[in-house]
C-alpha cells in the first residue's frame, strides 16, 4: 500500500525509476498504455528527460482505464513482467510507440524483440501475476488525486497545465525552487 | 446576439448552494433505462454515492464516469452504490453507457429538466446542465458529504472514498458503543 507523500513522489523501493532518486527534480507520471493522450505525451517526457539529464528522476505508475481501453490492463502487466526480467523501460517505450497493437500476441512479440523470455512473460500476463501490483498503482493514483491520464506530479505537486513541452518545462523549473537549469 | 451579460440578466445571479451535510437527501424517482425507473429510497440501508455531471460524451481519458467505473470494486468494498445523474435522456445514457462499458446506473434528470439537480441545489440555469457535484448519502438517507467541483474539473474519487471510509468508521464506532453499553448493563 502506497501512502503519504509517496503517493505523489517516486518511491525507489517499489517504483520503476529512471536516473537517481536523489535528483533535484522528481517527475511522476500516472499513465495508461492505451490512452492516446499518454501516447502523445510520451515523446514530450523523453524530451524533458533529455533536457534535465541527471537532474531529473522520472517514475511511471499504471493507471489503466480498463473498460474504455480493453488492452490497457494486459499492457500494464506486460511492462511489469518485463520489469521483473530487468527491462521495464524497454517494454514501456515499445508499448507507447505501438499503441494500436497491444493485443496479447503483440505483447509477446515485443518481449521477444527485447530479448526477454516471452513465453514466461505472456504466461505471467495471462495468469495475472502482476494484476495486484497494477491495482496498487491505480489505487494510489486515485488517492493522490489522479482523475484521468496522463497525470503528472512535479516534486510531489499535481501539474494541471497543458501537456506540451514548454509549459511542462516551465512548471518544472519553477517548482524545482532556487535550482536553476540551462 | 445573446451575450454573457444578457444571460446574467435573464437568469438569477444568486446560485442556490448545494445541499449541505446533515440534510435529508430529497427522494426522487428517475428513469435508469428507457423502460426502468429507479428510486433513491430503495437504497435505504446502504450508503449511496450520487454523482451529478453536466453531460454524457465528454472526452474519454479525463472522464469522471470512466474513472468511477474503474472504482466500482472499491465502492462496493465500502458497501456503497454509485449512481450517475445528468439531464441527458435515457436513450442517450444507454448509448453512452454501452460505448464506455459503464457498469452502474445513469439516471435521466430529463423531464422536468434538471428537477432533481434543482432539489439538490446543483442546477446551472444558465447552462441548462447540472454542476459536477458529488453527494455521499448515508444508510439512513442523510447527506454525509457533498462537493461541487468547477464544471471543467474532474473531482476524482479521493473525496468519495474518504467520505465512505468515514461512514464505515462511524458505523463501527456505533456498534462498539452498543457493545460497551451491553457490557455495562
Amino acid at each position: 500500500m502506497i501512502a503519504g507523500p509517496k503517493l505523489t513522489l517516486p518511491d525507489d523501493d517499489r517504483d520503476h525509476i529512471q536516473r537517481s532518486i536523489d535528483a533535484p527534480i522528481a517527475l511522476l507520471e500516472y499513465g495508461d498504455y492505451e490512452c492516446p493522450a499518454c501516447g502523445q505525451t510520451h515523446p514530450i517526457v523523453k524530451a524533458i528527460q533529455q533536457q534535465f539529464g541527471d537532474d531529473l528522476c522520472f517514475a511511471f505508475r499504471n493507471f489503466p482505464l480498463t473498460n474504455v481501453h480493453p488492452h490497457a490492463e494486459h499492457a500494464a502487466e506486460a511492462a511489469e513482467a518485463a520489469g521483473n526480467q530487468g527491462n521495464f523501460w524497454g517494454m514501456h517505450d515499445l508499448l507507447f510507440e505501438n499503441q494500436d497493437a497491444l493485443q496479447d500476441e503483440a505483447l509477446a512479440e515485443y518481449a521477444a524483440a527485447l530479448g526477454l523470455d516471452h513465453i514466461r512473460l505472456i504466461r505471467e500476463v495471462l495468469s495475472g501475476a502482476y494484476a495486484g501490483r497494477v491495482r496498487e498503482d491505480f489505487k494510489s493514483g486515485v488517492r493522490a488525486g489522479v482523475n484521468g491520464t496522463p497525470t503528472f506530479f512535479i516534486n510531489g505537486q499535481r501539474y494541471d497545465g497543458a501537456r506540451s513541452l514548454e509549459p511542462l518545462l516551465a512548471a518544472m523549473k519553477q517548482r524545482s525552487g532556487h535550482y536553476v537549469i540551462l | 446576439m445573446i451575450t454573457e451579460t444578457r444571460y446574467q440578466d435573464m437568469y438569477s445571479k444568486s446560485r442556490r448552494a448545494a445541499l449541505a451535510p446533515g440534510t435529508d437527501a430529497p427522494d426522487f424517482t428517475l428513469r435508469s433505462t428507457p423502460d426502468q425507473w429507479l428510486t433513491l429510497s430503495e437504497f435505504r440501508g446502504e450508503p449511496v454515492v450520487l454523482a451529478f455531471y453536466p453531460a454524457d460524451w465528454s472526452p474519454v481519458c479525463g472522464d469522471q464516469m470512466a474513472l468511477y467505473n474503474e472504482m466500482l470494486k472499491e465502492f462496493q468494498d465500502l458497501g456503497a452504490e454509485l449512481i450517475g445523474i445528468s439531464v441527458d435522456g435515457a436513450w442517450c445514457h444507454a448509448a453512452f453507457a454501452r460505448d464506455r462499458k459503464l457498469h452502474f446506473p445513469l439516471l435521466a434528470d430529463f423531464e422536468p429538466k434538471g428537477a432533481v439537480a434543482r432539489q439538490y441545489g446543483v442546477y446551472r440555469e444558465k447552462d441548462g446542465v447540472s454542476e459536477r457535484a458529488l453527494f455521499v448519502i448515508d444508510d439512513e438517507g442523510k447527506i454525509h458529504w457533498s462537493y461541487v467541483s468547477p464544471l471543467g474539473v474532474n473531482p476524482g474519487a479521493n473525496g468519495i472514498l474518504t467520505a465512505l471510509e468515514d461512514l464505515q468508521n462511524k458505523k463501527k464506532g456505533k456498534q462498539d458503543d452498543c457493545r460497551t453499553k451491553t457490557y455495562a448493563a
